[in-house]
């Protein structure tokens, strides 16, 4: 689950009152997040580094609130505000609109045929008029760095990019070079670099470094000029230090360059209606173009409003409740799916705001009006499913060959350790490994275990089966190989087998390696089936 | 029992003595050491009243295990003293002497002796003055003797006053301890005594064997399941095919949990195959364009991804499985369940580890709603003696709605997450072939916890793997989930 920290008095001011942490906590509930912590600055560092380090850090009280991994609407102060306003019904939502700009042509960004050898997809926005203050700065940055790190999947699907439109000057190119042609004043630097100097450059950077693999084995590098040739960005590593953005820049450029178009489009839509609540003109959002290689053009960010219809009884049916298609628009429109009676029978028309991408199907907005419901308002009910109960067979345990030469093992690709590189194929290991780190308990050890191995089966779909095993072990000064007979021979009475050569079980003695410490290898055989 | 002898000679002093007898002074007088007659006293006080014996303490100096062997075989310095031959003795030689280091200083400081530093052979010692040496053994000692070799020891002393007890006889009768078949046949056991049973110590354990918390918890689980009518499904399979874990639950391809950090992935045999093969399409479709009513994720679904083996994530592959067979014949209600290993590729701490088991409930039916849901959680619940809950808003790919359930925990007066759950998406049962109306309620946990807190056990180390703490599976209790 994503966590958003957010200043406990900034929310508050937002939300316009005051909560104790139990009443936030309550809210949170409800709308199905989670307050999972209440800390600064200061205790998150001294944690972390020492107390010694955290003397300078800020006080300041900071919530940390878990939010349900498919919100991106919810990745930030601004976004949690509006959801909670909204459900709280303090505010209608507000609607986002793409305009043309004021006077002249939409920013232009031109695509070339290079990048599709390496991450193909672009779309671009632009932000007119938005007033920053230090607050919506950083929480500028950091929804950048949470959409990062989530639906981006750490920048491999999606990268974005801000920038000081006043600084540079389209149409803006988005091509491809190789490393060497290319180079820049990369974000907090003194001096340009290449590509290829600044690959090593970020192998030491403990932010960077995990993106580098994204692009550093292709031929060709994604990098963003405008028309003078100034570098915007070198996606999705780091973007150009002449365009950065600060406190007092008033027009924002933001491309998002990507291998998945439509995480693109989602992440873009994100990035401007939660900060184009800043604009002059508050939640508008100025178009741009982007021209494919092929000289097709399409106008972004798209903020689609989606219509679904649904009828009421559906969502009283699936949900267990009761309630009137009225009430139920009333609720949708709590969490942002404003909804209308149609008239039409007991339809509700829904309409899905570029917020909500997460809704991509009527049982979603089936489970907005449970919640806005309650979900511990809903009566419970017992269903009357009539069932009778079946057990799997415990005789479904072959006593067979055991150890016999390197069983086929499954090997395991990334394992955690080296304890993990194939699945197991025998107990007596585990087995083992337990008498080993019980030395000390008083003797005799007796252990024993009924449990699966796993083993490569070319008849199986997935070339592997489980094989269920019964292994015991016994550890006593003196070996006690009669107290390990003896449980087998109670085991197959207690199984129904003779002891009996053909038509039963029997040991002898297994060829080859004898077991360290002067010990026998015994071979169980049955040659009778299985159950 | 102490020896009988010198318990009899002992209550004989008793009953000759006026008053009482002390316990230093009889064992003189009985040539036996005090501690034996201590033993006599306290195996006496064990039969009843027969004397009666008050602990005294006295303090008096006596002699360190140092000052005795001064004592007896003269000073450290004077054996030295008397070890060097006319000729001398080399000083490496007078060292290994045990008495030779404290000795050699002490005659040195007092010129008893000299050391001829350049002599031949190496250092030699020689005596300088003739001294004939007289015994005096010093009897007494100032307390405020300040030395740097204590010698006498200051010691405590215990010793007992006894005296006639209020059944002060000076025969004992002993007491039996336990009753014979020859005590029985003769009928002798009427007139014996018997020593009364100790209820304060431990009896004798039973040789039994043991099961392991985890089982036992198990055991419960698998016996409410059984008790509401859920059948058991067959999850002996821990290798499984992505798309079984994952794409046939509606779980995209680009989804953080199909990371190498959230799945361990096989490399030998690395991909499955055998596909049903409509079905991967109706699967591949929903996924990449929509349908059944849904948006669809709108990516490039590959196959490839899909073939990968792993380990598995969760039990609830088995349930994709078996619901899929379910919806290849004609529908009839069904509730499973499964109990189960499943793997993680997370960070190790004291409560997580790679491999865990997975507990989880499948109903499918037709028409179930989400109070359906909460009716059988309480239910299930219940039998677990956990009545109060409460449900929050979750989210999970495959189910929408989903809920997080919590429960009130009496102790940490706060409410606790016991369990996940929620209705299967639409495009995961249509594409199967499962009918409409149909709905299909799950739930899960996990093992490890409600037996961690069952059990009191705070390290999962502790509980699962080779580490196990065995002492704690011989001495866990009986799992009795309702308490």
């Amino acid at each position: 689950m994503p966590t958003v920290g957010v200043k406990r008095d900034l929310l508050f001011t937002a939300l316009g009152r005051t909560y104790t942490d139990e009443e936030f906590d309550e809210l949170c509930f409800e709308y199905g997040l989670e307050l999972d912590e209440i800390t600064s600055e200061k205790e998150i560092i001294s944690r972390e580094q020492g107390g010694s380090k955290a003397s300078g850090a800020s006080d300041v009280i900071l919530y940390k609130i878990d939010v349900p991994a498919n919100r991106y609407d919810l990745l930030c102060l601004e976004g949690l505000v509006r959801g909670l306003q909204v459900f709280m019904n303090k505010m209608e939502a507000p609607r986002y609109r793409r305009v043309r700009p004021v006077s002249g042509e939409p920013q232009r960004l031109v695509i070339t045929k290079e990048t599709a050898a390496v991450r193909p997809h672009a779309v671009a926005a632009v932000l007119r008029n938005i007033t920053f203050t230090q607050e919506r700065y950083d929480s500028f940055i950091e929804l950048q760095d949470k959409l990062h790190q989530n639906v981006c999947r750490k920048r491999s699907l999606v990268a974005i990019g801000t920038h000081d439109l006043d600084t540079i000057s389209g149409p803006f190119t988005y091509t491809a070079k190789p490393p060497g042609e290319i180079s820049f004043k990369p974000l907090n630097q003194t001096k340009e670099y290449t590509a290829t100097q600044l690959m090593s450059l970020y192998k030491t950077d403990s932010h960077l470094k995990h993106f580098l693999h994204i692009i550093e084995d292709k031929p060709v590098y994604p990098v963003i000029y405008d028309s003078n040739g100034v570098v915007l960005s070198m996606p999705p590593i780091i973007n150009g230090d002449h365009s950065k953005i600060s406190l007092e820049t008033k027009n924002v450029f933001i491309e998002c360059t990507a291998t998945d178009v439509t995480k693109a489009k989602i992440v873009l839509d994100m990035m401007v209606t939660m900060f184009s609540e800043y604009c002059a003109q508050p939640f508008t959002v100025e178009e741009a173009e982007v021209v494919y290689p092929d000289g097709k053009t399409c106008k972004y960010p798209e903020l689609a409003y989606r219509k679904e219809k649904l009828s009421s009884e559906f969502i009283n049916r699936k949900v267990g409740i009761n309630e009137s298609t009225e009430t139920l628009a009333r609720l949708l429109t709590k969490m942002c799916l404003r909804s209308e009676v149609t008239g039409a029978g007991d339809e509700i028309e829904v309409e899905i705001p570029p917020t909500r991408s997460d809704v991509i199907h009527a049982c979603d907005i089936m489970e907005d009006a449970a919640m806005a419901f309650g979900f511990n308002n809903i009566p419970y009910t017992t269903p009357l499913t009539y069932t009778v109960a079946h057990q799997v067979g415990v005789s479904s345990c072959t006593v067979g060959r055991a150890l016999t030469l390197a069983p086929p093992a499954v090997h395991i690709a990334n394992p955690k350790t080296a304890e993990f590189q194939v699945a197991r194929t025998t107990l007596l290991p585990g087995l083992l490994k337990t008498v080993a780190a019980n030395r000390k308990m008083p003797l005799p050890l007796k252990l024993f275990e009924i449990s699966d191995v796993v083993l490569k089966d070319e008849t199986k779909d997935v070339g592997a089966r489980n094989s269920r095993r019964f292994c015991a072990v016994y550890y006593n000064k003196s070996p006690g190989f009669e107290v390990i007979h003896g449980l087998l021979d109670r085991t197959m009475q207690l199984l129904e087998e003779k002891s009996a050569r053909g038509d039963g079980y029997h040991i002898q003695a297994a060829e080859g390696k004898k077991g360290g410490g002067g010990g026998w290898h015994f071979r169980a055989c049955r040659n009778s089936l299985n159950r | 029992m102490a020896d009988t002898g010198v318990v009899e000679s002992l209550l004989g002093l008793v009953e000759k003595a006026d008053g009482g007898v002390d316990s230093l002074e009889a064992a003189a007088g009985l040539g036996v050491d005090h501690q034996l007659l201590v033993g006599a006293v306290k195996s006496l006080q064990a039969l009843g009243d027969l004397i009666s014996a008050e602990l005294r303490s006295s303090k008096h100096w006596e002699l360190s295990g140092e000052g005795t062997e001064i004592a007896e075989q003269g000073s450290h310095e004077a054996r030295v003293f008397g070890s060097i031959p006319p000729q001398g003795l080399t000083q490496s030689d007078l060292m290994k002497l045990s008495f030779g280091k404290i000795g050699f200083s002490k005659a040195m400081s007092s010129k008893w002796i000299r050391v001829d530093k350049a002599h031949e052979g190496g250092p030699r010692v020689f005596r300088t003055v003739r001294i004939k040496f007289t015994w005096t053994v010093i009897t007494a000692f100032s307390e405020n003797r300040s030395s740097t070799r204590v010698l006498p020891a200051f010691r405590t002393v215990k010793s007992y006053w006894i005296t006639k007890g209020s059944s002060f006889s000076t025969t004992i009768t002993k007491q039996e301890t336990e009753l014979t078949p020859e005590m029985i046949a003769s009928g002798s056991w009427k007139e014996k005594k018997f020593k009364p049973y100790n209820f304060q110590a431990m009896g004798v354990a039973p040789d039994c064997g043991h099961m392991h918390p985890l089982m036992k918890v198990r055991t419960q689980f698998r016996q409410i399941f059984l008790e509401m009518g859920f059948t058991e499904m067959p999850t002996n399979n821990f290798i499984e095919s992505s798309f079984w874990n994952f794409d046939s639950l509606f779980q995209p391809q680009q989804h953080p949990a199909r990371d190498q950090h959230d799945t361990f992935f096989l490399s030998d045999p690395a991909l499955a195959h055998d596909f049903p093969q409509d079905y991967l399409e109706r699967v591949k479709k929903v996924h990449s364009e929509g349908g059944y009513g849904s948006q669809g994720y709108k990516y490039a679904w590959k196959v490839e991804e899909a073939q990968k083996n792993i380990l598995r994530t969760h039990t609830t592959a088995v349930s994709a499985r078996m619901l899929y067979k379910l919806a290849q014949q004609k529908f009839t209600p069904v509730k499973y369940f499964s109990i189960d290993r499943v793997f993680r590729n997370e960070t190790l701490d004291a409560t997580h580890l790679a491999e865990f088991h997975q507990i989880e409930g499948v109903v499918a039916d037709r028409g179930l709603t989400l109070g359906d849901l909460m009716g059988i959680l309480h239910a299930f619940f219940t039998k677990l003696g956990i009545t109060k809950l409460r449900f929050k808003p979750a989210y999970n790919p495959y189910t929408e709605p989903s809920m997080e359930v919590f429960s009130y925990h009496e102790g940490l007066k706060k409410w606790v997450e016991v369990g996940n759950s929620g209705v299967f998406r639409p495009e995961m049962l249509l594409p199967m072939g499962l009918p409409e109306d149909v709905s299909v309620i799950a739930w899960g946990l996990s093992l490890e916890r409600p037996t961690m807190i069952k059990y009191g056990i705070n390290n999962i180390r502790e509980l699962v793997g080779h580490k196990v703490n065995l002492q704690m599976v011989y001495d866990s209790p009986v799992c009795r989930l309702e308490s």
